[in-house]
């Protein structure tokens, strides 16, 4: 697809310390109060997370995320309920804060209405693609600034949550072309949407299937089997692999069921509560996606993601010399980097020129 | 199929967080979510992934650098005492792994070694800024890498400056006042009075006082303890009062009372390390590593870094965009660069090929001197040769001459000599044979 960009590279995030003695500490020092002043700091500056959601209309996209951050993240209706069928995909993105015991977290949801919904779906993926560099490129222009700031806004999409629509079958072309495309770029975290229309079996079923599916085309979904750092890693992640995607339902209203107030979905047959393990598994997507992984999903994007987004853009404009093909640094095209067409690389570029620039 | 990023409400939210009224509303939660963890995914993330720490010591020999890093750490760093005898001032650097509960630090100890050793002492300060500078750059092109593990990388920069000040009661040498001055703006500096045992209570005091004054009135920044967060503003305050510290180190521990401490015997006394009315030990471990050892991190990387970053990048001749120019000005500079370098290249190689071809040239016209030379050469030789060989062939005629004249003479002789022997032939036969007879 794209010949520069290269699949996550596996790296750890343990810095590669030159051999170095240890030393035996006869007393207390004191060292591990450094963990409290990282946690200070970090209570001061507040986290940021942007999470994205992908889908075709109807599919409870907009009401999950209510579920999930347990506040009405959109000030107005939801899109979708009576309103027509947008006509062409659009991006749109909310900002709120929410705190919880001190911990202030910044909250960016984008959301995609109107994706997948034309007769014609061919390259329907571009506009949510440019919308994931354009945030990259935003990142790094900051960063290339001379005099930057002290902590740069962060609005790179650390997470984006994929929903599939309970067809019982398989993956369609549709889902299989977007996931290719994107795990490229950003972490994807696939989810069987409105899951209470298939039984228990039928989840299984499908969601064998999805994993086969996946695994065939060589979709990378998180947690990145390449990224686990140690023993524990693995086996952490790899039950959370065993059960992507999850099947989950999302409601933002409330029931009495046995006495207690539970959000749930209300049907002729019964109530089907939200919360609960049996029903869904949407404890198991916002344990993974709040309460255990915002930390590492965020790393995966800056020193991943952001990274190989990184590499390209600034060897685009390092390969093509002054020449007949001079191409001119126009903002980034909606898409991801294109390749750079056949270069005539004269006799006389040299490659490493600069003292500062190194390319490997 | 046109795609509207409709972005207006994230344009306003890029404001800090730590301004949540603008731009973004703060929106109640219904019920707990579990965010609360975050503090300690991060912090489980940095206990993974190990702390780092760089002490730059920069002292005269003697003043006990060492022995204080031994002391704050409550370990022995290897290393041996430096001589006085220095042609110059050198850094000795050491690299450590601490491990602490679970919490391990890389600890990176600079030392200066031979600082004013040297009678003269004017270019002292040279190497320490030279070596914080390179740390700075080396980091610096770790991130303008195209490639590069900035998350991996071992960060060497230093986080903090120790400088001791000799124990003299009276005031700053000038050599510390110009060496701070000109670390001040690159390193977060501490001073500390060491070997402070040396001096009674009330001049101490009174050194503190002098001390203050002479680096503010030379407008030395040393480093203050942060006081923005409500949590650690008190003590950090207090003791911003208590600069410089005055400390004494010892590794060697006595039995005080019915407990082992670290102590230094004298005739007259013991005096304790860890005994804050004896000495500001305590209050420099609890600043240095307890309180503010993040927050030194930071400093070092969004304040000092940053300068030296800006002025390396301005040096180097790039600027920054102004809203209305292209994107990326970095690359078209960067290209810009690479193409006057090119241009340069060649320049230089016409002029090689240039002066090879006038080399050349020079060398064929010697080449053709040469060569008309051993022309003549050969052509005189040829005719020296063809005039021998007239000769010898001159002489051979005339020899040859000679010889027919003599066979000539020989033959006519040779007739004579036939016709007297035919005449008195006869008569010779016949005495011949009436010999024999």
């Amino acid at each position: 697809m794209d010949p520069l960009r290269q699949s996550p590279s596996p790296c750890s995030s343990r810095p590669s310390s030159p051999k170095t003695p240890p030393c035996e500490i006869h007393g207390y020092v004191g060292i591990e109060d450094v963990l409290d002043q990282v946690k200070i700091k970090a209570m001061k500056m507040g986290f940021e997370f942007n999470i994205m959601v992908v889908g075709q209309s109807g599919l409870g996209k907009s009401t999950m995320v209510s579920t999930l951050f347990k506040s009405k993240v959109w000030k107005c209706t939801l899109p979708g309920l009576g309103m027509p069928i947008p006509q062409t995909l659009q991006l749109k993105s909310v900002t709120h804060v929410i705190e919880e015991k001190g911990v202030k977290l910044k909250l960016t949801v984008t959301d995609t209405p109107g994706f997948g919904d034309q007769i014609n779906n061919d390259k329907c993926w571009d506009p949510i693609l440019g919308y994931i560099n354009e945030q990259y490129e935003r990142y790094l222009q900051e960063e290339i600034l001379i005099t930057r700031q002290r902590h740069i806004p962060d609005t790179r999409v650390h997470c984006c949550v994929y929903f599939v629509p309970p067809t019982g079958h398989c993956l369609r072309p549709l889902d299989i072309e977007l996931l290719q495309r994107l795990c490229r770029t950003v972490n994807v975290v696939p989810v069987i949407a409105r899951a209470d229309s298939l039984t228990l079996e039928e989840r299984e079923a499908f969601r064998r299937r999805i994993q086969h599916n996946l695994r065939t085309h060589c979709i990378e979904v998180y947690p990145q089997k390449c990224f686990d750092e140690d023993i524990n890693d693995r086996i952490l992640n790899s039950k959370i692999r065993d059960r992507i995607p999850f099947a989950v339902v999302g409601s933002d209203q409330e029931y009495l069921v046995n006495g207690r107030c539970v959000l749930g979905r209300k049907t002729k047959w019964g109530i089907i509560e939200v919360e609960n393990m049996a029903h869904c598994e949407f404890l198991l997507l916002r344990d993974l996606l709040i309460r255990s992984h915002l930390q590492d999903l965020k790393d995966i994007t800056h020193n991943v993601h952001y990274e190989n987004y990184r590499v390209c853009r600034l060897n685009e404009s390092h390969v093509l010399p002054r020449g007949p093909c001079w191409v001119n640094l126009a903002p980034t095209p909606p898409g991801p980097p294109v390749a750079p067409g056949p270069s005539k690389v004269c006799r006389q570029a040299r490659e490493d020129s600069d003292d500062d620039e190194d390319d490997y | 199929m046109e795609a509207e990023a409709n972005s207006g409400s994230l344009e306003d939210s890029w404001a800090f967080i730590q301004r949540p009224g603008e731009g973004c509303r703060t929106v109640p939660l219904a019920g707990h979510v579990g965010f609360d963890s975050l503090p300690d995914q991060l912090v489980n993330k940095s206990v993974s992934q190990g702390f780092c720490f760089n002490i730059l010591c920069v002292g005269e020999t003697g003043l006990g650098k060492s022995t204080l890093m031994d002391t704050l750490f409550n370990t022995k760093f290897e290393g041996e005492p430096a001589t006085h005898t220095q042609p110059g001032v050198q850094l000795r650097s050491n690299t450590y792994d601490l491990q602490e509960s679970n919490v391990g630090l890389k600890l990176t100890i600079v030392s200066t070694v031979g600082f004013g050793d040297q009678i003269n002492k004017e270019d002292s300060y040279k190497p320490i800024v030279e070596f914080i500078d390179a740390q700075f750059e080396a980091y610096l092109q770790e991130e303008l890498k195209i490639r590069r593990v900035l998350h991996a990388y071992h960060d060497s920069r230093i986080h903090a400056c120790l400088y001791f000040i000799a124990p003299t009661g009276h005031s700053l040498k000038s050599l510390d006042l110009v060496t701070m001055k000109k670390l001040d703006s690159k390193v977060n500096i501490i001073p500390i009075i060491a070997k402070s045992d040396a001096i009674s209570k009330s001049e101490l005091t009174k050194f503190k006082i002098k001390i203050t004054s002479e680096l503010v009135s030379n407008g030395v920044q040393i480093y203050q303890f942060p006081t923005d967060d409500e949590s650690v503003a008190e003590i950090n305050g207090t003791m911003n009062a208590h600069l410089p510290f005055a400390v004494i180190g010892s590794t060697e521990e006595l039995k005080i009372g019915n407990k082992m401490m670290k102590a230094r015997q004298y005739p007259w006394g013991t005096v304790q390390v860890e005994n804050e009315a004896h000495c500001d030990f305590v209050k420099l471990r609890e600043m240095l590593i307890r309180v503010n050892m993040e927050d030194l991190r930071e400093q070092t990387h969004s304040r000092h870094y940053e300068l030296y970053r800006r002025c390396k990048l301005e040096e180097m001749g790039f600027q920054d965009t102004d809203p209305d120019s292209k994107p990326f000005s970095l690359q078209e500079t960067y290209e810009a660069k690479r193409n006057e370098f090119l241009g340069e290249l060649q320049k230089k190689e016409e002029e090689m090929r240039q002066m090879f071809v006038q080399r050349v040239k020079e060398k064929e016209a010697e080449l053709k001197e040469a060569e008309k030379e051993l022309h003549e050469k050969f052509d005189r030789l040829k005719k020296l040769h063809q005039d021998e060989k007239k000769k010898l062939e001159d002489k051979k005629k005339s020899l040859d001459d000679e010889v027919n004249a003599f066979k000539q003479r020989k033959t006519a002789a040779e007739l004579l000599q036939s016709q007297s022997s035919q005449a008195g032939g006869s008569q010779t036969l016949k005495r011949d044979k009436e010999k024999k007879n």
